[in-house]
């Protein structure tokens, strides 16, 4: 793994982000002005003091179009990313970088989806023509083929394991019940998501991210101009993305315990920030928690969590908003609602509240001194996904 | 000397009870199961099937032309034998058409092909149904057949043919309109006795073209439009045994029925027997074979076949049969495929070839150029044929979300003897029964259709032993 990283190089001084929820009255462009106009507000910019912007949606729409038309931007390049569900990630990481290269001075990062228009359930199908060979199977097939294998190679029983995964659930239903902006914020008990009807596997739909429209901007400057817009800037420490080979498909090796490529960006990541312990030096984790097995196995592919002890750190509460490591304190993909192009975005913001202590009492970290936070946001499937972690902080170190 | 170098029949997995269309339609029906294509399966895919059973026990030379007869082929206008010819990776050079449309055509192929000069391997499946609680519905099969049709010279001939005689005479017994799902019939009294005055003639005009007496065949095998003719042509020809029925095991098979039965009957046959197919169905159709005295026939017979089954419930079968119409999962359904795509992709998609690197031997499925492997270089692929392999699961999972025209989907992740490894559908397998471990096989399947292009691609099933 070679990578330089930018840290200390640039900054986010300004976050926004809509409320996840079925928008049925707010159209894709309604939603990108919302959070948008926010970003805007908190720093007393326009959209004319941006120099460069990057709009991520993963299937709303087409080229910078998809930004400019909506914000009437005049004379500004506008680059429109695509990245799996790793969209609004990538829509930040790019603007991050054009600001490092000195490119530009102000960037803002878009990312929006507009899901609820298809009048289907689920998120839609990338629908371009092929030789109709190509797998068909749900990505809650997909990820639900984690239980039996993690339960087989660590020796769990799977209906434990099952309970062990419907906590997740539990604990991110408990934080989305705490957040205004979270899609579901209703508290499950994870006895009652395991007497629901399975849909995929050994998995129910309350295993599964919710579905919602949504949209969050971020504001990115060089580190040292940081403090000309706020007081508490985040600092980007690390950004990493792997792209996976599609290997573990066909490598009879694979057993679908870990996802070779987040481990990656993890290791990545940590390099570039100078992280040594994650378990010990992170304040909090946003994680892709599409399923509740994916969130599982991030634990032991993030660091946070020995090989094979996840479910038993899960089962501990290591990762609960009073734990050692808060994951997913704003209620995650399975609450706060799932916006393919918005939700990495959404990630940063929620870091961004909690690490300046902004985030609602009733569901702040402890104060433990300790000053990154961690995204993680992934797109694709065990054994074809592409992986994006950064690491934030509060200082320049 | 020209007859059958090679044959075998596919009976799909699943059958009905027909009991349990007497239980839901509260009358009486005759006794027995009939055979269900699953409904990944059509005429294409299960002729593939039985086209691979024969392909795979014969060590001659391919083919030289594939015919492909169905009552209710998959496309008309188009060449629906170019499929099977795709799936089963046979030489451009080899000739591929439909022989098809009336149930007929089945025993016409066989006909023209024992009087041809070529190797043809005759492909044959239909797939029955008509009006709940009809006698279509009731009696009819969906199965296939191939026949590998030769000259000595081609290899050792599984049955000699010696001759036949044909009579043919318009009147009115069976019609179904192109646009129409089910057939009708005239009734069966007035058919019955213009079927029996022809088929006096006819055998009489057979014998004396072979040169034997009624007391030199063996056994007979009689194929019909319905029951009460088969009963009265057995009755009526004094043949005292009678070889290759399935009447109360798969049904009547339309246009492969003729060949599907004469398989069974040679599979139960003895060295140097006679034996004679009539047909009766819109004339009379009489072929007189004598089984070699010793030849090799495939393993995997149709008596093994309808040994190994699952059962469907009547609600399921009316579902597979467009006969009762069930809320699909809310989920955009399939697009169409591209055509370009299908082309360039064609030996994977329906021939199963993947790739193999040239010195790691990894096997890549689908294929690539790139090896996942180091030591390959780009574009030093081999290609290696799956199709015929083997497999077991390493993990499932029970798919209920996704669209499918028979939810749910059971998919798993399945590692090939020999290497290779895919995440693969997994059809004709009862939910309760998938476990880690279990032996595959793979399977050419339609896995949707979509604007009238039916996508063939393929699956596994558990091995049926």
């Amino acid at each position: 793994m070679a990578s330089n990283g930018i840290k200390d190089k640039v900054a986010i001084i300004s976050i926004g982000c809509t409320p996840f929820r079925e928008h049925w009255d707010k159209s894709r462009d309604d939603l990108v002005i919302d959070a948008t106009k926010q970003t805007f507000k908190s720093v007393g910019l326009t959209s004319a003091d941006v120099d460069a912007y990057w709009i991520g949606t993963a299937q709303s729409g087409m080229s910078g179009l998809t930004l400019s038309i909506p914000l009437r931007l005049t004379g500004k390049p506008v680059t429109r990313v695509e990245n799996f569900c790793a969209t609004g990630s990538e829509a930040l990481r790019q603007a991050c970088y054009a600001v490092a290269s000195g490119a530009y001075d102000v960037a803002m990062a878009v990312g929006v989806e507009k899901v609820k228009d298809s009048g289907y359930q689920g998120l839609n199908a990338f629908p371009y023509p092929t030789a109709g060979t190509n797998r068909t199977l749900t990505a809650a097939a997909m990820y639900s083929l984690v239980l039996p294998a993690y339960a087989e190679k660590y020796g769990i029983e799977e209906d434990e394991l099952r309970m062990v995964v419907a906590k997740i659930a539990e604990k991110n239903h408990f934080n989305g019940a705490r957040n205004p902006l979270a899609q579901f914020r209703r508290e499950t008990s994870a006895e009652q998501i395991c007497e629901m009807a399975p849909v995929a596997g050994r998995l129910s739909i309350f295993d599964c991210a919710g579905v919602a429209d949504g949209a969050a901007a971020a504001i990115v400057v060089p580190a040292e101009k940081a403090y000309d817009y706020t007081d508490k800037p985040l600092f980007v420490k690390a950004l990493s993305f792997v792209s996976g080979n599609g290997a573990g498909l066909m490598d009879p090796s694979y057993d679908y315990t870990t996802f070779p490529e987040c481990e990656m960006a993890a290791n990545d990541a940590y390099l570039q920030a100078g992280v040594s312990d994650p378990r010990k030096e992170i304040a909090l984790a946003e994680v892709h928690d599409c399923f509740t097995p994916t969130e599982l196995v991030l634990m032991e592919d993030l660091g946070f969590s020995e090989r094979g002890q996840g479910w038993k750190d899960v089962m501990s509460g290591d990762f609960a908003l009073d734990g050692v490591l808060p994951v997913n304190t704003d209620g995650g993909l399975k609450s706060f609602g799932h916006p393919v192009g918005a939700s990495g975005i959404r990630m940063h913001y929620e870091c961004w509240l909690q690490l300046r202590g902004e985030a609602p009492p009733e569901r702040s970290i402890p104060e433990t001194g300790k000053k990154l936070g961690l995204v993680h946001n992934l797109g694709g499937y065990p054994g074809e996904m592409v992986s994006f972690v950064s690491i934030m902080g509060t200082e320049i170190s | 000397m020209r007859g059958i170098l090679n044959c075998a029949g596919y009976i799909p997995f699943k059958r009905l009870e027909r009991a349990s269309i007497q239980e839901f339609m509260g009358r009486t029906v005759a006794s027995g199961a009939r055979s269900v294509a699953s409904h990944d399966e059509d005429t294409a895919t299960m002729g593939v099937e039985a086209a691979r059973l024969v392909l795979n026990s014969w060590n001659g030379e391919d083919p030289q032309t594939i015919w492909f007869s169905s009552s209710n082929p998959p496309y008309m206008e188009k060449t629906n034998a170019n499929v099977l010819h795709a799936a089963l990776q046979l030489p451009k050079s080899t000739r591929a058409y439909d022989f098809g449309g009336a149930a007929k055509s089945g025993v016409g192929a066989l006909q023209t092909a024992v009087s041809s000069k070529e190797t043809v391997l005759l492909i044959q499946a239909d797939t029955r149904t008509g009006l709940p609680s009809g006698e279509d519905e009731i009696l009819g099969g969906d199965a296939a057949a191939a026949l590998l049709i030769g000259d000595h010279d081609d290899g050792p001939l599984l049955a000699q043919y010696l001759g036949g005689a044909s009579a043919t005479e318009e009147f009115i017994d069976r019609w179904r309109s192109p646009y129409e799902k089910n057939s009708q019939q005239w009734e069966e009294r007035f058919t019955t006795s213009r079927y029996l005055l022809l088929v006096e003639s006819a055998w009489e005009e057979a014998l004396e073209n072979v040169g034997l007496d009624p007391d030199q065949i063996q056994s007979v095998v009689v194929s019909g439009s319905n029951v009460r003719v088969t009963n009265r042509i057995i009755k009526t020809l004094g043949v005292e045994k009678v070889l290759g029925d399935l009447t109360d095991s798969v049904g009547n098979v339309g246009a492969a029925d003729a060949c599907l039965r004469l398989t069974r009957a040679i599979e139960s046959s003895k060295p140097g027997e006679r034996l004679a197919l009539v047909v009766a169905s819109d004339g009379i159709e009489i072929l007189i074979f004598e089984i070699a005295d010793s030849y090799t026939q495939n393993p995997i017979t149709i008596d093994t076949q309808i040994a190994t089954r699952s059962e469907v419930n009547y609600q399921q079968f009316l579902q597979w049969k467009g006969m009762l119409p069930v809320q699909p999962p809310n989920r955009p359904s399939p697009a169409r495929i591209s055509a370009s795509a299908a082309l360039r992709e064609s030996d994977w998609k329906h021939g199963f070839i993947a790739s193999q690197g040239e010195q790691s031997n990894l096997i890549h499925m689908p294929p690539a150029r790139v090896s996942a492997s180091e030591k390959d270089d780009i574009d030093t692929m081999q290609p290696i044929a799956m199709a015929n392999t083997n497999g077991h699961i390493v993990t499932f999972t029970i798919d209920r979300l996704v669209y499918s025209e028979s939810p749910p989907v059971v998919f798993a992740v399945v590692d090939f003897v020999g290497g290779g490894r895919m995440p693969m559908e997994v059809t004709d397998a009862d939910v309760e029964s998938i476990h880690i471990g279990m032996e595959v096989v793979p399977t050419f399947r339609k896995i949707f259709t979509a604007d009238g292009i039916h996508n063939y691609f393929w699956k596994v099933r558990p091995t049926r032993s």
